[in-house]
């Protein structure tokens, strides 16, 4: 399913530097095409090698005004069903359309914590410099599961 | 000064310890620094840390659209030489134990990191709001999987990676596209040459350690699909076996390179099927309803003794599905009407509508596209089974794979001594470290295996970094020359695109997108990709030789119009390295491994005496040769117990 940008929602993200789906695509797929000259639509956003597209969504999970969607892959999908995300802070909500018409709604949780409230370290230990040749996190001071040691048959 | 295209600024920066990669292994190495590096500034040893990524870290790696499950989590219920022992099982017999070992005791803090940084994670009724660290029963999948609530996966770990890192010790959006190596020390690697896929700019970098962790690698076979689907492989279409080409480059011992991942999957979208054969207990049938699991069950003792464990190898699984298809017995399918209907008989209504979301949601969490195809094919799982596949082949060493490099293991697991050099995870090269996919003769670590491996080497290279506090890297190539060479696609598209009218065709140059199709052919036709149904043998291995070759020789001729496509160069010339290296391995075991993954035609049976044993190579940067060699293989925990 390649991605495509809708003529009539996509602003460019307003002319800034970055925009959101240039920025977040793993594959260097969404181009700004500033002036018009690839696309005939200035200050639109396009999908610059679809065939490359692996449908992570995550340009359209990203785009401010939702104006990204994906068209199943022409040489292998029937024409007429979608399946687009609306993700918010804490959760993501999915609409699927069949090609017959029928709908899916699902709702899933995606996080606990408010999003950038990771506090990486709060509550650890400190490293031990002298551990630092020995098996084991900083923060257990050794390994989690040390194992039963019978089961080292060379040891 | 910002540069113009073909005149890049270069930008050269001296670090202590340079990371590769943003994904799963990237972000836990940059986790385990921060401390580290405190300490180790209390010893007056101040370390300077810089990751570079292609892309965003946010969402980039293999888990950049989520996953439904963490595939390695030990729990309190299994002993760490219970997952060496199953690792080992499914590849065949020939993983490094210590390795494996080394994962499974460390694996399971990083599991719960994640639910402490916002991972939801399910548990079993009446745990639910119980983390795992406090006891908490998770929802197991299989015996090594447990299921979550994934879409943000990525999105959080990056977080976390990002906090410590801060914005000035992370750059995004380069390329790296090759090692140098020291000019006092060719054992040694001393630095790093990318590009900005955004500005003109070239960047060098200089390091005491540098951690290789740019995944596996994916496109160097034929992909089922021909138009727009070609971007729906299995494996994530950006990761283009960076870590191999340029450890190998750099002079890095590689190990088992022969090895290669062909997932049995729902045909097209490649969705998961993990949920519905391990979760649904959902069964795959020929066309006739028979379940070849059964009636080809006898195949499995023709493997001994990997085909006799409770749970068979990977591979042979496929291949119990293969002869179904080669004597024309498909399509093969995933019965999951049976599954479902099975599972209602003692269910409530409301309990079926929450499965049937469990079911979507495997699909949405990490693999959008197959809910795409079956809204287009009005596949209803209830009423419809869905067609299974084998996919083109993929290279990787984190997932139910294990080629890549040879590392340093623990000391303390009883280990042959030749497989410990001082450092954990660092490579035959000083100063060369890798994790998750980077690893080879390991495998099964998956997403949470991949962060703990990335934490190991952390403290490795903080280790190494204050015991060489002196030295002074020094680049064996000039500036001028490695920027040349980088820029060299572009120079080739400035001088020549005149030459003709159509800017593609040209005798002059030739696009990667072309450079690509023909390494896929190459690979497909004869190096047992899905054209000859996963066959290869000797003589056909041979003419892939040659062809690749001059497909190398080609290489230098790619032609980059802009940034984008420079990108698409260096990708696929890293492809061809990583091809290759897989051809020369096949060609070197005279046996068939992993039969269900390849089969060489002419050596088709696994030779235990003879081939129990490690393939190693090395590759020779000047006479772009490789040399293969066997390394003995040793059981360090006791694998008699999987077959009783
Ligand atoms: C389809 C699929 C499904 C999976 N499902 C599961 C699952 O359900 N559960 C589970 O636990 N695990 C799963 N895994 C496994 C898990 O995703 C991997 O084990 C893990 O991501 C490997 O970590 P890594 O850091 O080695 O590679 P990755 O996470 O893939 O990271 C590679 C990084 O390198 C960067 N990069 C690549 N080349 C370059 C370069 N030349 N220069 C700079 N940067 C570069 C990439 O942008 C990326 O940041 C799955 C994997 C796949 C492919
Ligand atoms: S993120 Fe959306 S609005 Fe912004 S440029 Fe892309 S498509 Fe347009
Ligand atoms: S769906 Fe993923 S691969 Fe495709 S354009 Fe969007 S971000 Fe890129």
């Amino acid at each position: 399913m390649p991605t495509f940008v809708r003529t009539d929602k996509c602003d460019g993200c307003k002319g800034q530097d970055k925009t959101a789906c240039m920025y977040i695509c793993p594959h260097d797929l969404m181009k700004l095409d500033k002036d018009g000259s690839e696309t005939g639509h200035a200050m639109r956003a396009f999908n610059q090698e679809p065939e490359q597209c692996w449908e992570c969504y995550s340009c359209i999970k990203i785009c401010p005004q939702q104006a990204i969607e994906c068209r199943a892959y022409a040489d292998i999908v029937p024409m007429g069903g979608s399946v687009q995300p609306l993700r918010g802070t804490d959760s993501i909500m999915w609409t699927i359309k069949f090609r017959n018409g029928n709908m899916k709604r699902f709702k899933f949780p995606i996080r606990t914590t408010p999003e950038g409230s990771i506090d990486p370290y709060s509550g650890k230990a400190e490293a031990d410099i002298a551990k630092i040749g020995e098996a084991g996190f900083f923060n257990l001071g050794g390994v989690q599961k040390p194992g039963d040691p019978s089961e080292l048959i060379r040891k | 000064m910002a540069g113009e295209f073909g005149n890049p600024e270069v930008i050269e920066e001296e670090v202590d310890i340079l990371i590769i990669g943003g994904g799963m292994a990237a972000c836990g190495a940059a986790y385990e620094l921060g401390p580290w590096l405190d300490a180790a500034k209390k010893q007056g040893v101040d370390i300077k840390v810089k990751l570079v990524d292609k892309a965003a870290m946010d969402r980039s790696g293999a888990v950049a659209q989520g996953l439904s499950a963490i595939n390695t989590y030990i729990g309190t219920e299994q002993d760490p030489a219970d997952y060496a022992r199953m690792v080992s099982n499914d590849l065949m017999g020939i993983t490094r134990d210590d390795l494996a070992y080394d994962l499974g005791r460390h694996v399971d803090d990083s599991v719960h990191l994640f639910e402490e940084w916002g991972l939801p994670i399910w548990k079993q009724p009446g745990d639910e709001g119980k983390s795992l660290s406090d006891g908490g029963k998770p929802v197991r999948s299989g015996k090594w999987q447990i299921m979550i609530n994934g879409e943000s996966y990525k999105w959080i770990v990056a977080e976390a990676a990002k906090k410590v890192l801060g914005t000035d010790r992370i750059q995004e959006r380069i390329f790296i596209v090759k090692l140098v190596n020291d000019k006092n020390d060719p054992g040694r690697v001393a630095g790093a040459v990318g590009f900005s896929v955004r500005e003109d700019e070239v960047h060098v970098y200089k390091f005491k350690a540098c951690l290789l962790v740019a995944g596996g690698c994916v496109n160097i076979f034929r992909p089922r699909s021909v138009g727009e689907g070609t971007g729906r492989a299995w494996y994530p279409v950006w990761n283009s076996g960076s870590t191999y080409a340029m450890a190998a480059e750099a002079g890095a011992e590689m190990t088992m390179m022969e090895n290669r991942f062909v997932p049995a999957r729902f045909k097209d979208g490649y969705g998961p099927v993990g949920a519905w054969f391990l979760l649904f207990k959902a069964k795959a049938t020929n066309a006739f309803g028979e379940v070849y699991m059964e009636t080809n069950k006898e195949m499995l003792n023709d493997y001994p003794p990997y085909g006799q464990a409770a749970v068979p190898a990977s591979c042979l699984r496929n291949h119990l599905m293969m002869k179904e298809m080669r004597e024309g017995r498909g399509p093969i399918y995933m019965d999951t009407p049976t599954a479902l209907a099975k599972l209602a008989e003692t269910m409530t209504p409301k309990e079926i509508k929450h499965l049937e979301a469990e079911a979507w949601e495997d699909f949405l969490d990490m693999c959008i596209g197959q809910a795409g195809v079956w809204a287009g094919e009005n596949i209803e799982p209830e009423k419809t089974p869905s067609e299974l596949m084998p996919t083109e082949p993929y290279l990787l060493g984190s997932h139910s794979g294990c080629c890549g490099i040879w590392v340093s293991g623990p000391t303390d697991v009883g280990a042959p001594d030749s497989w410990n050099w001082g450092y954990r995870s660092m490579t035959t090269i000083n100063g060369l470290f890798t994790a998750g996919d980077g690893v080879g003769a390991s495998g099964h670590k998956f997403s949470s295996g991949s962060h703990a491996e990335g934490r190991l080497c952390a403290k490795a290279m903080v280790q190494y970094v204050m015991d060489n506090k002196d030295l002074k890297p020094e680049l064996e190539d000039s500036v001028e020359d490695l920027v040349a060479e980088i820029y060299q696609p572009v120079k080739t598209y400035l001088e020549f695109k005149d030459y003709s009218t159509a800017i593609d065709i040209n005798p002059n140059y030739i696009t990667p997108k072309m450079l690509q199709f023909r390494l896929q052919k190459i690979m497909d036709e004869y190096c047992a990709g899905v054209a000859t149904m996963y066959q290869t043998n000797e003589h056909m291995l041979n003419v892939c030789e040659h062809k690749l070759g001059m497909l190398k020789e080609d290489a230098l001729k790619m032609r980059a119009k802009d940034l984008h496509e420079l990108l698409r160069a260096w990708e696929n010339y890293h492809r061809i390295l990583t091809a290759e290296a897989h051809m020369k391995h096949i060609q070197f075991r005279q046996e068939s491994r992993y039969p269900g993954f390849y089969y060489r035609m002419d050596k088709n049976f696994v030779d235990e005496e003879n081939w129990k044993c490690f393939v190693n190579s090395t590759y020779d940067r000047k006479s772009k040769e490789w040399s293969c060699k066997k390394v003995e293989h040793v059981d360090l925990v006791d694998k008699s117990k999987l077959f009783k």
